[in-house]
């Protein structure tokens, strides 16, 4: 019974890194770029929601909103300003050493405003779920709302792409972004549209991840931010279900060792697989053989 | 005749190198015009100014009376200027319909969209049948159709083709330039890029040769037909 109980924690934990692996995954396959810095916007949308339901005296659904808000403005912002001029930059070295920047920006401003000491996060969902036979198998709240949240997310995301123009427009623009303007799509402002979702997304799973490990400093979102990045490259960076399964595998993945190997050694042992993973298939799970052109 | 293009003085550098030398040349409403030239003529270059996709350093695109140098990519299409781009570029992950769909992308009468789309599936049966399958399984000469009507899903009053026949075997190149006739009769004028020289002067009005970023030759497609340096350099006689 407490492996079941593992199971669904590591299912919880998966799914916040699918959420988080999603505006990673997304952003790499229309930019083409390692939004490094995809990580921070998590940290950046814990804080919104910490202040703003601290002024408000605990209403978290306010907070929650302006994160989402916020962080989509702050995605689309970073685009703009940070790696829209570096778009056809002689190396793409350019835009990946510039994410790692604004990386390092915002955990240096959350480190100013709210300095370095870490702030108790009260969670945003007050549910405090049930337990299953005889109380030996006992699920949070945050839990289920977690894994909930995610299935929504997918598949809110899945009939974006297939069902509506713009997500033609963002999928046509992955793959041949010169094809796609011919077509009549701007693809700038296609670009800037999967930042602001992936931003959205990165507040979502910030208000998710706080509440299920409650603790909040200017570094929170930097190892979920890796880790869901391993996440999109197991499951095939640029695939959506890829990293949904991604998300899901490491964080059953990463509890499940933490319980019966060592949770010292937890990472180590995520970041082997990523290593395997790039030996045996580079191109992850669902990831595509990208063909060269004859 | 009511001039639809006219370039004037086109000139486009890559760095330090021009591909494009100030070239001038007309399009007029209805005519099939065919540029040809070896490679790297600048014949793609062209195009691609045509199209925004690169931005020209000298020199006027006039498109009906329009000045495009400036315009942005996207928003030439809804002005009635489509491309059928060099090695089609179709979107291979997504199905034929899915790719057509695209190409009216521009386009907001649902219901009119949905009566080219019959239109194309009647010029090309082989891509209703395929619809729902995806445009990278399909082969050479198919997706060559698809990039072509997902062309005319926008519909066009020019169609800028860039080497419809690369790549494709004899009974497909017939084929594509028959097609390319059929829609010139239907009111679609034809810009046309090729190597297959020969080819593409049989079915033009007019032609114009490039040669390392400067138009060398022009005239009357039959008479650069039977002109004995085009022959020699072009038609490998």
């Amino acid at each position: 019974m407490s492996f079941l109980t593992y199971l669904i924690s590591g299912l919880s934990l998966g799914s916040i890194y699918a959420i988080i692996a999603l505006g990673y995954t997304m952003v790499y396959g229309i930019a083409k770029m390692l939004n490094f810095a995809h990580g921070d916007f998590i940290m950046v949308g814990c804080y919104i929601i910490f202040s703003v339901t601290g002024a408000l005296s605990g209403n978290s659904a306010i907070g929650i909103i302006a994160a989402i808000v916020l962080c989509t403005l702050l995605g689309i912002t970073t685009e703009f300003v940070a790696y829209r001029p570096l778009r056809g930059a002689a190396s793409p070295l350019a835009v990946l050493i510039t994410a790692i920047g604004v990386s390092y920006f915002l955990e240096n401003v959350a480190l100013l405003i709210f300095g370095a000491d870490i702030k108790s996060f009260s969670s945003v969902i007050k549910w405090e779920g049930f337990t299953l036979a005889d109380g030996q198998l006992r699920i949070q709240g945050v839990t289920i709302v977690t894994i909930l949240v995610s299935v929504v997310v997918l598949v809110v995301l899945q009939l974006f792409i297939k069902k509506t123009k713009q997500g033609q427009a963002m999928l046509a623009a992955s793959e041949d972004k010169g094809a796609a303007a011919l077509m009549g799509i701007n693809v700038n402002r296609t670009i800037m549209l999967t930042f602001a979702i992936g931003s959205a997304l990165a507040a979502i799973a910030g208000a998710l991840l706080c509440s299920a490990y409650p603790s909040l400093s200017p570094y929170t979102g930097a190892m979920p931010g890796i880790k869901a990045f391993v996440a999109a490259v197991l499951g095939g960076i640029g695939s959506i279900p890829g990293a949904m399964i991604g998300g899901l595998m490491l964080g059953i993945i990463e509890i499940l060792s933490k319980t019966y190997i060592s949770s010292q050694l937890s990472d180590a042992i995520v970041f082997g697989i990523l290593v395997i993973v790039l030996l045996v298939k580079p191109t992850g799970i669902l990831g595509k053989v990208i063909q060269e052109k004859v | 005749m009511e001039t639809l293009l006219d370039v004037k003085n086109l000139s486009v550098y890559y760095g330090v190198i021009q591909a494009l030398k100030g070239i001038s040349f007309h399009v007029d409403k209805g005519e099939v015009v065919a540029l040809i030239g070896a490679n790297g003529a600048g014949k793609t270059t062209t195009l691609h100014s045509l199209s925004g996709l690169i931005k020209a350093d000298g020199g006027e695109i006039l498109y009906k009376g329009k000045e495009l140098t400036k315009t942005a990519s996207h928003k030439i299409v809804s002005l009635g200027m489509a491309q059928v781009p060099e090695g089609r570029r179709v979107f291979a992950e997504m199905s034929v319909l899915q790719n057509l769909k695209l190409g009216a992308y521009t386009r907001t009468d649902k219901v009119e969209i949905e009566d080219t789309l019959k239109m194309i599936y009647k010029r090309f049966p082989r891509l209703e049948e395929r619809k729902s399958q995806m445009a990278g399984t399909l082969s050479g000469g198919e997706q060559q159709m698809l990039a072509m009507g997902r062309a005319l899903m926008s519909h066009p009053d020019i169609i800028l083709m860039d080497e419809p026949s690369m790549g494709l075997s004899p009974i497909f190149v017939n084929e594509i330039f028959q097609i390319i006739q059929d829609v010139n009769k239907d009111g679609v004028t034809v810009l046309l890029v090729e190597q297959n020289a020969k080819k593409a002067l049989t079915i033009a009005n007019r032609a114009y040769v490039l040669e390392t970023g400067s138009i060398i030759k022009e005239g009357a497609a039959s008479s650069l037909l039977n002109d004995e340096s085009i022959r020699k350099a072009y038609l490998g006689e």
